[in-house]
């Protein structure tokens, strides 16, 4: 609990600190003044945000901070993670004790205004599903009348949730729980019968988290999808360069995929006549200064952090542990959702 | 005003700012200023920023519609409830936690305090690790600890164990079956509440004859049969109804009879564990406080130590035991919302979900500050009319 007033506090405090001075770009002056970027993420998702054991942080959403640090500072290195649960995301962002949220987040209109974020892309197109040991033989959704359901607190998740069980005239009995770990023990302890989160998430759990002697065999997750969950990088209302730079970090991820440039080509890639790839990597100038950065800021990003593809076969894909295929999140080129403005 | 015209004579000669009332007064005048213009400065600035960052405020929220499920409530509550019924469900969970854990916890703190001075060695010994054990440790840990024994160690409610096909012990908690509900019930409540009434008269009267004429009443004894006895007559007038709901296994859990969940078994075990040590170590001190001669008076009397505690020594160290054991039981209503924790579906649970769903901390969090601060007080102000009533008067 006092980690909670401690949380409002911060916010108050914040809040209070910054009066008198809001104008358009403090939030960008503020990570150039500090030389840092400051990114709340989960506090262990594997796949999407995840410290290993040197304290090196690692994911999908990770990679997003990295991109953003790489388009400021030229060195995607100068990012500063703050672990954050469910709960604490929005009030960490709000205060000013992050700059960017890149954790999993759902993009929902609530969240979008009356909560004073801007979400400025979807990273990854999720939706929400459930697991269930193999042993209790349930083959859909529709059969969990009656069952308990282990789920984290102050998430779209928890409202799916409800929803889905009134819609479908069926009752549920929660069990909520606030830290990430905890649910899924009291889930792999046989607390509940269920655990929902969204898909990747569940995914993500069952190829890291399940405890021996049991293995992710043992575990299915059911073949409903209840929500369209589209997560995404968040930032504070009031410094539009800054949303523009998060905006377009993730977009030159995109785009450089579209273009076949990635972390092994780019050197080549810069000798390329195709005028799109020249301005893309800044060979021709104009595109940096526009978004008020270095010139090179796609090339900084593509030679650290690599292209979308590259970070998603890497961090989720099948180059990981948890082999979730591309899916809605191919390029729009390849029949998914993923599609980046042009930059130009 | 009284000093001001005693010292009024004095006072005329010295300038208004030598003057102790006079600068006494502007200091006080200054710091009330002081903090009321910091606290002006705190909400207006708030206020403004909360506008600009186009954060919503105020506590419209309230009356919207929650969209959350609770796992565990007094009153009936479903996800098309209002915000404000979450939070009161919230509220009743914690009251429910907080209240029981303050009757237990003083209950066993007192066998405890007591045994610690127990002439049998294995006795003392073993309520010092007890106190020991218990105080020296973080509630939180006892909670994870507690918690995870019950949801390990106890097995799925399709292998639950079974007593007499009534009670199922399961890591989904311990189902037990009631009576169905009938409109007997509340008729039988208030005879509870006339039984416990006529209990206490019958107390008072009881002690007045004992003061007028030595004879003792049994007034134990008879209030108990009091207080048990008028539900059941009550119960046999209205035809004995005596259908019960059994819990049996349906699909995934249980279902009839009625349940304690283990979220709250846990928090409510850890709570009474924990704070007993303390109640104990409180209930020993106000013994040992007491003159030794009241010991061996009593002793002197042909009164057996249980006795002597109980007529001798325990009324005279309430007094000293009172005042701390109110700390102890704010304590316990404060240290409930470590709940969140192990998923009991407490105040702070429900006002934390209320936050992120909304985003209004600052309501939300005032919601908790004064709904903990009013239990509090109150909590306080019963415990200071119970400790000026037993206080020793000295004439």
């Amino acid at each position: 609990m006092f980690k909670k007033f401690i949380g409002a506090g911060t916010v108050a405090a914040a809040l209070l600190g910054a009066a008198g001075t809001a104008h358009a770009g403090k939030d960008l002056d503020a990570v150039k003044a500090r030389g840092q970027l400051i990114c709340g993420v989960s506090t262990g998702v594997a796949g999407f945000s995840q410290a290993d054991s040197q304290g090196k942080w690692t994911g999908l959403d990770v990679d997003v901070c990295r991109a953003v640090a790489a388009a400021i500072f030229g060195d995607a290195e100068k990012v500063k993670y703050v672990p954050l649960t469910a709960q604490q995301r929005f009030t960490a962002i709000q205060s000013g004790e992050v700059d960017l949220l890149s954790r999993n987040t759902t993009w929902t209109l609530q969240r979008d205004t009356a909560l004073g974020l801007d979400f400025t892309s979807i990273s990854y197109y999720d939706g929400q599903g459930f697991m269930v040991p193999k042993k209790l033989g349930v083959k859909s959704a529709k059969e969990l009348n009656g069952a308990t359901v282990c789920v984290q607190p102050g998430t779209t998740t928890e409202l799916n949730l409800a929803d889905y069980f009134r819609a479908n005239k069926m009752t549920f009995k929660p069990v909520v729980i606030e830290k990430v770990e905890e649910v899924r023990s009291a889930f792999f302890a046989g607390r509940c019968d269920v655990y929902t989160t969204d898909a990747s998430g569940l995914y993500s759990t069952r190829a890291a988290n399940v405890p021996a002697p049991a293995t992710a065999d043992d575990f299915v997750v059911l073949p409903e999808i209840i929500s369209k969950e589209p997560l995404g990088p968040a930032v504070r209302h009031g410094d539009q360069q800054f949303a523009d730079i998060v905006r377009w970090s993730f977009f030159a991820m995109l785009e450089t995929e579209e273009n076949d440039i990635t972390s092994k080509n780019v050197d080549e890639m810069l000798k390329s006549e195709n005028p799109s790839i020249k301005r893309i990597l800044g060979v021709t100038p104009g595109i940096g200064k526009a978004l008020g950065v270095d010139e090179k800021w796609v090339y900084n990003i593509v030679k650290q952090v690599g292209n979308y593809g590259e970070s998603f076969e890497r961090n989720v894909g099948m180059g990981s542990t948890l082999k979730i295929a591309r899916g809605l999140n191919a390029l729009w080129s390849k029949g998914g959702l993923q599609y980046a403005p042009p930059i130009r | 005003m009284a000093v001001e015209s005693i010292g009024s004579p004095q006072h005329a000669k010295i300038a208004p700012w030598n003057d102790p009332v006079i600068r006494g007064w502007v200091f006080q005048a200054v710091v009330v200023g002081l903090v009321g213009f910091l606290a002006w400065f705190l909400v207006t600035n708030t206020v403004e920023n909360l506008a600009r960052q186009k954060i919503a405020s105020g506590y419209a929220y309230l009356s919207h519609e929650a969209g959350f499920e609770i796992g565990d409530s007094m009153i009936s509550y479903s996800p098309a409830n209002t915000y404000a019924r979450a939070i009161l469900v919230g509220m009743l969970n914690t009251l429910k936690v907080a209240g029981l854990g303050i009757i237990f916890a003083t209950i066993l703190g007192t066998l405890i305090g007591v045994g610690r001075l127990s002439p049998n060695w294995l006795l003392a010994k073993i309520c010092e690790g007890y106190v020991e054990a218990f105080r020296n440790v973080p509630l939180l840990l006892w909670l994870f600890l507690f918690y995870k024994m019950i949801s390990e160690a106890f097995p799925g409610p399709r292998q639950a164990l079974n007593v007499l096909n009534a009670l199922f012990l399961s890591n989904r908690g311990l189902y037990f079956p009631v009576p169905a509900a009938d409109p007997i019930h509340p008729w039988m409540g208030l005879g509870l509440l006339a039984g416990i009434a006529g209990a206490v008269v019958l107390h008072r009267w009881g002690k007045q004859r004992q003061a007028a004429t030595g004879k003792p009443f049994p007034s134990i004894w008879a209030g108990a049969a009091l207080i048990v006895g008028l539900p059941i007559l009550i119960w046999l007038a209205g035809g004995a109804p005596h259908h019960m709901s059994w819990p049996e296994l349906k699909g995934f859990n249980f279902v009839g009879g009625t349940v304690i969940q283990p979220e709250f078994t846990a928090l409510l075990l850890g709570l009474v564990l924990y704070t007993s040590a303390f109640i104990a170590e409180i209930v020993r001190s106000g013994i040992l406080a007491l003159n030794k001669g009241q010991s061996e008076a009593a002793a002197a009397l042909g009164l057996s130590r249980a006795q002597a505690m109980r007529l001798v020594l325990l009324p005279q160290a309430l007094r000293l035991i009172v005042p701390p054991m109110t700390s102890q039981y704010l304590n316990i209503t404060k240290n409930s919302s470590l709940a969140i924790a192990i998923g009991y579906p407490d105040l702070v649970a429900s006002v934390n979900v209320t936050i992120n769903q909304t985003g209004q901390a600052i309501e939300n969090v005032l919601i908790i500050m004064v709904a903990y601060l009013s239990v509090s007080l109150s909590i306080s102000a019963f415990m200071n009319w119970y400790n000026k009533r037993i206080a020793l008067r000295e004439r």
